[in-house]
């Protein structure tokens, strides 16, 4: 489900990819978060993706395309399965509004709902409206170096910036050395309490970048297996008219 | 007089007719005594309740708040203003926080609203003193409703998470001190109660809440900039509106055992001049006036009804006694009707209940006695006596 996955990708900076031949060792962690943000950034992409959803009564797929323009905007609409088919949803900013057609009805998702789950997934509708420019709103720690799934990684510690309204006080990342790809992600509260856990099980290669093709989002406060995403395909710097973000479109 | 003792002679001489009668007309006073009377003590006490766990003296909201609006919740929160911290001072108010979050009870997600409340509150008759459990980070009070509902126990501990004034999650393990015994679903059901300072503090809102009670005893309110006052009838509407509408949809039932009562006098009329025409026509015939006559008939209407006001007091009063007394069981699980219910509902009755009762079915058993005897007055008395109606 490319929302999920757009929400990943920005929440949790799971891609980097350098062309430079200056190695990550001469990197700060502040270098390493503004060449994710620079990095990560596409005008417009366009892809289709899998979310599979595995609860107590068992597991649901569902497809969905999606169309994003920066970090700002992005017009999601559900392909499958029929109970979810036709289901739009928009954000703009940090406003979100969603479309059934069972009940064509436009409801703006905001309050206590934002703490949803998003159709039944790990992920919550607030998930989804994470700013995801990570190096504006905290500070980073290079705290040390592991090897994770056969993978040289970067541990880089992130917290919140004094002021900054951020979802998540702190962030842990598993950072692949060589392709600068955060292969696992653990997000913290204020207390230090462990919320959320993202991992990426397999990655692919689009137009020069790294990308996740599989990766795990798991609430870890919930019993089960965590949602997991799957990149079907994308495409980058995509052109996108201006009309797919506007609430209009959520009922054509 | 003598009107009076010929009507009475005919209805004890009329036998099983007028018992038959007696008992129809008893059993429906009792029935919509009682039934008025579920209904009255339904409304006071969901009244009461309300008043003694929820509102007290009336609520100070903070504005934009709105209880019925989940989507004002996530911003209502502001300083308490002097004039209402004087009164917390003086303890004849309390101030609660309130702030929507998330419990995992047993590893399941679940939205509810987290209230802050001073343990040491004595405006609300809730246990927010057991909320003083200092060896818990986090001690945490959940209605009933709210603990059955989701298979909570006391002593349990779950993941509590919200998120504070800058909108950052936050999480903690919250332990469960205190199950409260309310029936004001407004207070228990998708909601856990915490130490009022301790919510402050980790929301990042010190000095904040979302409502202040006042207690029933404080006179001359201070006008608090911002804030909002919900007096008691205010609060109160919704419940006496919902019993209201309860009652209005009882009068359909009224209806149909009014309608049994008339059927019952009128048909009893209606025979009684087919059988008694040469009676009738006696009394006319020795000059007793058509007026006199049909006064006889309905007064013999309203005898009834006023036997059976006796008859109903034989066996109503203790029933209804009893009821008031021990309550009548009612569905286990009564949290979805929208009201504070308890499990046993004890019936209210009021000497006005009764007496409306009473003469709006003596009234309507006059009138239906003296419908039929109306054709009294077209008799021919020569014919009356022959045995004809005209």
């Amino acid at each position: 489900m490319n929302a999920i996955y757009m929400t990943a990708l920005s929440c949790f900076c799971l891609l980097v990819l350098f062309f430079s031949p200056v190695w990550a060792e001469d990197l700060s962690g502040e270098e390493i978060l503004k060449r994710i943000d620079d990095n990560f950034l596409s005008s417009g992409s366009i892809s289709v993706s899998t979310m599979i959803i595995t609860g107590r009564r068992g597991t649901r797929t569902i497809t969905s395309r999606q169309w994003a323009q920066g970090t700002r905007k992005t017009f999601t609409h559900f392909l499958s399965p029929p109970r979810e088919k036709g289901t739009k949803m928009l954000k703009i900013e940090d406003a979100l509004w969603i479309y059934t057609p069972a009940t064509d009805r436009l409801i703006k998702i905001a309050g206590h709902m934002l703490r949803q789950s998003l159709m039944g997934s790990d992920a919550s509708y607030e998930d989804f409206m994470e700013d995801p420019e990570l190096n504006k709103t905290y500070d980073v720690n290079i705290s040390g170096t592991e090897t994770y799934l056969d993978r040289a990684c970067y541990v880089l510690e992130l917290t919140a910036k004094p002021g900054s309204k951020v979802a998540y006080h702190s962030r842990k990342f598993w950072v692949d050395k060589e392709r600068f790809l955060a292969l696992r992600e653990d997000l913290f509260a204020k207390s230090g309490k462990l919320l959320k856990k993202v991992t990426i099980q397999e990655v692919f290669r689009v137009d020069g970048r790294w990308y996740p093709k599989r990766f795990t989002f798991k609430d870890v406060l919930k019993d089960g297996d965590g949602t997991q995403i799957i990149i079907d395909n994308i495409e980058l710097d995509a052109e996108i008219p201006e009309y797919m973000f506007s609430k209009a479109a959520l009922r054509r | 007089m003598l009107t009076l003792r010929l009507a009475w002679r005919n209805i004890t001489g009329a036998g099983l007719r007028t018992w038959l009668n007696v008992g129809v007309l008893s059993f429906i006073y009792v029935l919509v005594i009682w039934h008025q009377g579920i209904l009255l003590g339904m409304q006071r006490h969901a009244v009461n309740a309300m008043i003694s766990d929820e509102i007290s003296g009336g609520q100070f909201w903070c504005r934009g708040y709105d209880p019925f609006d989940p989507l004002t919740i996530e911003d209502s929160h502001q300083n308490i203003p002097t004039d209402l911290l004087s009164l917390i001072d003086e303890e004849t108010a309390t101030p609660i926080l309130v702030r929507p979050g998330t419990i995992y009870p047993k590893n399941r997600m679940q939205s509810i609203l987290i209230k802050g409340i001073d343990p040491d509150q004595r405006i609300l008759d809730i246990p927010s003193s057991d909320l003083q459990d200092i060896p818990h980070r986090l001690p945490v009070m959940v209605g009933k409703t709210m603990a059955r509902k989701n298979g909570l126990t006391q002593g349990e501990e779950f993941v509590i998470r919200w998120r504070d004034a800058d909108g950052t999650f936050d999480a903690i393990e919250g332990h469960i001190v205190s199950i409260m015994d309310t029936i004001v679903p407004a207070i228990d059901q998708g909601q856990i109660w915490v130490p009022l300072a301790d919510l402050q503090e980790l929301s990042g809102m010190a000095k904040q809440a979302t409502l202040v009670v006042v207690d029933q005893q404080v006179r001359g309110l201070p006008a608090a900039k911002n804030w909002v006052f919900k007096d008691q009838a205010n609060l109160l509407r919704d419940v006496n509106d919902m019993v209201n509408s309860k009652r209005g949809g009882a009068v359909f039932m009224y209806i149909i055992l009014m309608f049994l009562a008339m059927l019952a006098i009128f048909d009893t009329q209606v025979l009684a001049i087919f059988r008694r025409r040469r009676e009738i026509g006696t009394m006319m015939a020795l000059g007793m006036p058509r007026i006199r006559v049909i006064g006889l008939f309905t007064l013999e209407g309203i005898l009834l009804g006023i036997l059976a006001i006796g008859v109903a007091a034989v066996y109503g009063i203790p029933a209804l006694y009893y009821t008031a007394q021990k309550g009548l069981p009612i569905s286990d699980d009564t949290s979805d009707w929208g009201f504070a219910v308890a499990s046993r509902l004890f019936p209210a009755y009021s000497a006005a209940l009764i007496t409306g009762t009473v003469a709006i079915v003596m009234i309507t058993i006059t009138i239906v006695s003296f419908l039929p005897s109306r054709r009294i007055a077209k008799l021919n008395p020569t014919d009356a006596l022959k045995g004809k109606l005209t």
